[in-house]
């Protein structure tokens, strides 16, 4: 895949987020973008807000998750419930962030 | 699995302050009652500043100071009013802290609410650990009969289902129990853990054994947005964190790590935080819309506790003492109905809402019914113009530069008149007035 993406560089979040402890479900994202063509407002919004930084644009202007790094803050899925354009569950039982402190 | 056979007395989903709230009191009065945690540990999945207010946990526990793990007693409170330069505040120190029975304490959730479920275990409560609850199961009246998980393959009955799953909890939101929470009615907050020795803390913050300092702050640090930033020191770290209204974020463009990297260092912060190792980046909603927001909080066989019952205080930054109290009360009315063997129907749960109402809970909702939306209505003066104009005038003010002080009054009284009008000062002034009674 050549996919470049056009989102600013977040190393900075990204060094933060190996601090914390995850248990990463292996193939089984909790978090996905339906595929679509533009994406509204609120989903590219959250190339900016994700707290974690899963979120990035493509060059073609698609919005896509990588959801490891996720904090399991809820913030994409409440901002786009209107638009429906995210299908966000629960890690299964036991995966995904384990907070050392909180 | 035997134990699933016959309905539990209740099913608590969720094991934060306010499910273990519940399902402690629940327990300890002998009803037969599963909790259900999705994360590895209570507190794997939870987030908090964190302060925890004695009397709410006192009225559950007695005795937690004997076990317990608590960082500091609060003895200082500082509230800050910040500009990009600046920091007005006022200072709340006092000797009386020092008390034999502390009233506040900060804490790490994670290990505090470890602490709180193995009470939950001890007192006779069956909790599952690393399981999701996916949905609940009504029957044919749409009466809650109990719920379905990741892990067990046939539902799990119970008289009641407790739903203590937090701000983004989707088993209620989805089951139309409530409806999803908006998105200008919540906060997003980050947070870091920075460590440092407990004797650089102390001299740091003027403390002395465990005397703890906390730091609540508005201002210019938000950007412009809805919000506040706190500091809080802990045993052997520093908690430091900011959080904004969502729709104030989406439409700013701001990230919520560069909010709190330029917050961290803020000339008034910076100092506190230097040296430190840091060891945790975490991030979580906080329910914002106070009593205008509260969903329907009980019906046929569930009942609503906590963050998914939207009960923080925002004003006053109150939130997990108002979880461990509506699970509290929650259990109370539990436990009330299954002595007197009645129904968990709409109507006999609905007492749930009636006791809250005596207690402080609703009670402070209430009285500040109106502030979230005024603060987020206005913000750009109260979290923009206001800070700085305050910081313009303390300056000018302390700053002796052979002005007279008749000049100088003068001059802040121009200043804060060419920001906002008269007018709309008074305005503001009577809004958050009215809205504080």
């Amino acid at each position: 895949m050549n996919m470049v993406t056009t989102a600013p560089p977040r190393a900075k979040v990204e060094e933060k987020l190996f601090q914390n402890r995850y248990l990463v479900d292996a193939g089984r994202p909790h978090i996905r973008v339906k595929p679509h063509e533009t994406p509204s407002a609120s989903l590219v919004a959250m190339t900016t807000l994700c707290p974690a930084g899963c979120y990035s644009q493509t060059e073609s202007g698609q919005v896509e998750v990588a959801a490891d790094g996720c904090l399991e803050c809820g913030t994409c899925r409440i901002l786009t419930r209107e638009t429906g354009e995210i299908e966000w569950n629960y890690p299964r039982g036991g995966f995904g962030v384990l907070y050392k402190f909180g | 699995m035997g134990q699933f056979d016959k309905p539990f007395d209740a099913i608590v989903v969720g094991a934060g302050p306010s499910g273990n709230a519940a399902a402690y009191v629940m327990a300890r009065e002998g009803l037969n009652v599963l909790q259900i945690e999705r994360g590895e540990y209570s507190g794997s999945k939870n987030v908090q500043g964190a302060i925890l207010y004695s009397d709410a946990l006192e009225k559950i526990i007695p005795d937690f100071r004997e076990e317990a793990p608590l960082e500091r007693h609060v003895i200082e409170q500082r509230m800050w009013m910040m500009d990009d330069a600046s920091h007005s505040g006022m200072h709340y120190r006092s000797n009386d802290f020092n008390e034999e029975k502390p009233n506040r304490y900060t804490i790490l959730r994670a290990q505090f609410d470890k602490w709180f479920s193995s009470k939950v275990k001890e007192a006779g409560a069956l909790v599952l650990y690393e399981t999701t609850v996916t949905e609940l199961v009504k029957d044919l009246s749409g009466k809650v009969i109990g719920v379905r998980t990741d892990r067990q393959g046939a539902p799990i009955m119970a008289n009641v289902v407790i739903l203590a799953e937090g701000v983004n909890g989707l088993v209620g939101q989805r089951s139309g129990l409530r409806p999803e929470v908006g998105a200008d009615t919540v906060a997003l907050a980050v947070k870091e853990m920075h460590f440092l020795p407990r004797e650089t803390i102390e001299a740091r913050f003027n403390l002395k054994g465990n005397e703890g300092v906390v730091i609540e702050a508005m201002g210019t640090i938000t950007k412009g947005m809805t919000g506040t930033g706190f500091l809080y020191t802990n045993e052997e770290s520093i908690s430091v964190g900011i959080g904004c209204i969502v729709s104030d974020f989406a439409t700013s463009g701001v990230t919520p790590n560069e909010l709190l990297e330029a917050f961290k260092a803020h000339p008034s912060i910076k100092p506190l935080l230097e040296g430190s190792e840091v060891k945790e980046y975490a991030a979580h909603l906080i329910p914002e819309g106070g009593y205008k927001a509260i969903p329907q909080l009980t019906g046929a066989g569930w009942v609503v506790v906590g963050d998914a019952g939207q009960f923080v205080n925002a004003v006053h930054r109150e939130g997990s003492n108002l979880a461990m109290t509506t699970g509290r009360v929650a259990a109370e009315t539990v436990i009330a109905l299954t002595r007197k063997r009645e129904e968990m129907s709409a109507a006999n749960l609905a007492d749930y809402e009636k006791r809250l109402g005596e207690t402080f809970v609703m009670k402070d909702l209430k009285k500040y019914k109106g502030i979230p939306e005024l603060l987020h209505r206005k913000k750009g003066a109260f979290f923009g113009a206001y800070p700085q104009l305050v910081s313009q005038a303390m300056q000018t003010w302390f700053r002796v530069d052979g002005v007279d002080k008749v000049s100088k009054e003068k001059a802040i009284y121009s200043n804060f008149r060419k920001t906002r009008t008269l007018r709309g000062m008074m305005g503001d002034a009577f809004r958050l007035v009215m809205a504080w009674r």
